[in-house]
């Protein structure tokens, strides 16, 4: 027996690339750290407030993190369209980790800008 | 030779069991669709699909030792003891060793394989084609729709419904990257969509499994590049 289920909605191919091109951003962002802390070993609380006092920096690990939390939503959207088949169920979850990782977002910036 | 087989009759069993056989038959030289048809000269309740017997059909795909592929190429002597046979996962099954395709072709005909083109043909010409154009059809052509790698297909088990499934995307793109075909555009608004085409993680059974050396996981990736450039 064949199902008819309604399917065919147009969109996916901007979602794959941002999964890609955000990974870039992560691995980029993970050797220049890596790169960085290696050159430069911080070992207190003082450097670790240098470090992050630059606005490049803080840019960078602002990017870092939106993409992180982009790839991350994108990653468990897929597995919820893998695993869980009750559409609402899915909506509930979807719901949940959107509300969840812009709050992370949010908390990030009060972390990069907020008082030292 | 010792087998376990996979036994079920929707008709009186109430659930599927393993059936165990002992064959006495040379490893060397026969393939493992001639042991099963020796086994069923011994008991001829089990049923199994058969034609060509040799990788052309597509009609013996099975579990062979927990791995998909074609009874009739594969050689007795390569397979461990006991040698356990189940039907293709993720299909109904109708008896045995047979499954019920009617999901996998309905994603084949969802794909229109044949080619779409609007122009009249000649009176006396072909629809003619470059060498080079007709090796692009190279490693798709070759696909025999024996199921192996769509039932090997995590996300084909998840989302049998929805998925095309690796066999279909491999024959999609057979017609998106034929010269003589006028629906690329069509063809790509077909695919474009999160179950029928984004449930492809690239885990890559398909390709460990296809008995015909077959890539679709490359396919798949080819559409994906061709909707990349279509939207950047």
């Amino acid at each position: 027996m064949v199902s008819r289920v309604p399917s065919g909605d147009r969109y996916g191919i901007k979602d794959w690339l941002v999964q890609r091109l955000t990974a870039v951003v992560m691995a980029v962002y993970t050797l220049f750290m890596t790169g960085y802390l290696l050159w430069q070993p911080v070992s207190n609380f003082a450097g670790w407030q240098e470090l992050f006092h630059s606005l490049p920096v803080r840019l960078f690990s602002l990017i870092f993190l939106l993409s992180l939390f982009l790839h991350a939503w994108l990653g468990m959207r897929d597995i919820f369209m893998d695993y869980v088949h009750a559409t609402l169920i899915r909506l509930g979850l979807y719901a949940l980790v959107i509300l969840a990782l812009v709050a992370y977002a949010a908390w990030a910036v009060r972390i990069l800008w907020g008082p030292a | 030779m010792r087998f376990s087989i996979y036994r079920y009759n929707p008709d009186t069993d109430s659930k599927p069991y393993m059936q165990d056989y002992t064959l006495d038959i040379e490893p060397e030289g026969n393939m493992l669709l001639d042991a099963i048809l020796l086994i069923k000269a011994q008991d001829e309740t089990l049923s199994v699909r058969y034609s060509c017997r040799e990788g052309v059909c597509g009609s013996d795909g099975m579990n062979i030792n927990g791995r998909n592929g074609l009874a009739c190429v594969t050689p007795l002597s390569e397979l461990k003891q006991p040698i356990t046979l189940r039907p293709l996962s993720g299909l109904p099954v109708i008896r045995d060793l047979v499954v019920d395709m009617s999901q996998f072709l309905e994603h084949y005909r969802s794909v229109k394989p044949y080619l779409i083109n609007h122009d009249e043909p000649g009176q006396d010409v072909e629809r003619l084609q470059s060498p080079e154009d007709r090796a692009k059809l190279d490693g798709l052509y070759e696909c025999i729709l024996c199921a192996c790698c769509t039932t090997a297909c995590p996300s084909f088990w998840w989302n049998p419904d929805k998925f095309v499934g690796p066999a279909g995307l491999l024959q999609a793109y057979r017609f998106i990257a034929d010269s003589r075909d006028q629906a690329l555009n069509e063809r790509l608004d077909d695919l474009e969509d999160p179950y029928r085409l984004f449930r492809c993680h690239s885990i890559m059974n398909c390709v460990d499994v296809c008995p015909k050396g077959l890539n679709p996981t490359q396919a798949i990736g080819k559409i994906k590049s061709l909707l990349v450039k279509r939207t950047i």
